[in-house]
């Protein structure tokens, strides 16, 4: 179990990295916001792994408000940048 | 049952890498997100079933299962959303990508003052 949850802080903090690069890197600001929305699913799957590891069922309630705060913020952020130059509203 | 759980986190968090390196290393953006949602939903899915399985009972596997069924359900709206908004802003597809539905659709029903 010890060496399960150590395996999966590597492969955890390795996907934050590589999402992470791709969030400041991206050519486009869509990449940004897709690799923003990707950390915040990694971010769930990491408080769902410490809900685990240090026994504590009340944290899955966070990892729940985590799944729908993502969501809101990727629709907003791509109804934002659809709006071209011109358009108003 | 332990056995189990640890096999299941150690799934969940290979997926989750699977999902960074495919958005890491896709050429295109539409291939990015198509990595980062569905690897990223498997993922979670994963781990929450771990954490069902760990806990056992009752209160944290409905938790788990409203966590999956809200993530399951918003997570392709977001994609669809921001895939669109893509398209109609100009990113572009991959060169090598052959087909572009998309683009027959909106050439066949465009009306002039849609959006």
């Amino acid at each position: 179990m010890t060496i399960a949850v150590c395996i999966a802080s590597f492969f955890f903090i390795a996907a934050l990295g590589l999402a992470l690069r791709r969030a400041v890197v991206g050519p486009t600001p869509f990449d940004r916001v897709v690799a923003l929305d990707l950390i915040g699913g990694i971010c769930l799957c990491i408080i769902v792994l410490f809900s685990i590891v240090f026994d504590q069922g009340v944290l899955l309630d966070s990892a729940f408000a985590i799944s729908l705060v993502s969501f809101l913020g990727t629709v907003a952020f791509a109804r934002y940048l659809a709006l071209g130059e011109g358009d108003e509203k | 049952m332990s056995i189990l759980v640890a096999v299941l986190i150690v799934l969940g968090s290979f997926f989750a890498f699977v999902a960074a390196l495919g958005v890491h290393r896709m050429p295109d953006f539409y291939m990015r997100m198509h990595a980062a949602t569905k690897a990223g939903a498997f993922a979670s899915g994963l781990m929450l079933l771990a954490a069902a399985l760990h806990f056992g009972t009752l209160r944290v596997a409905l938790t788990a299962l409203a966590i999956l069924i809200f993530f399951y359900l918003t997570t392709p709206v977001a994609a669809q959303t921001i895939a669109e908004a893509a398209y109609r802003r100009g990113v572009k597809l991959w060169s090598k990508s052959g087909v572009d539905k998309f683009a027959e659709d909106l050439s066949k029903n465009s009306d002039p003052n849609g959006k």
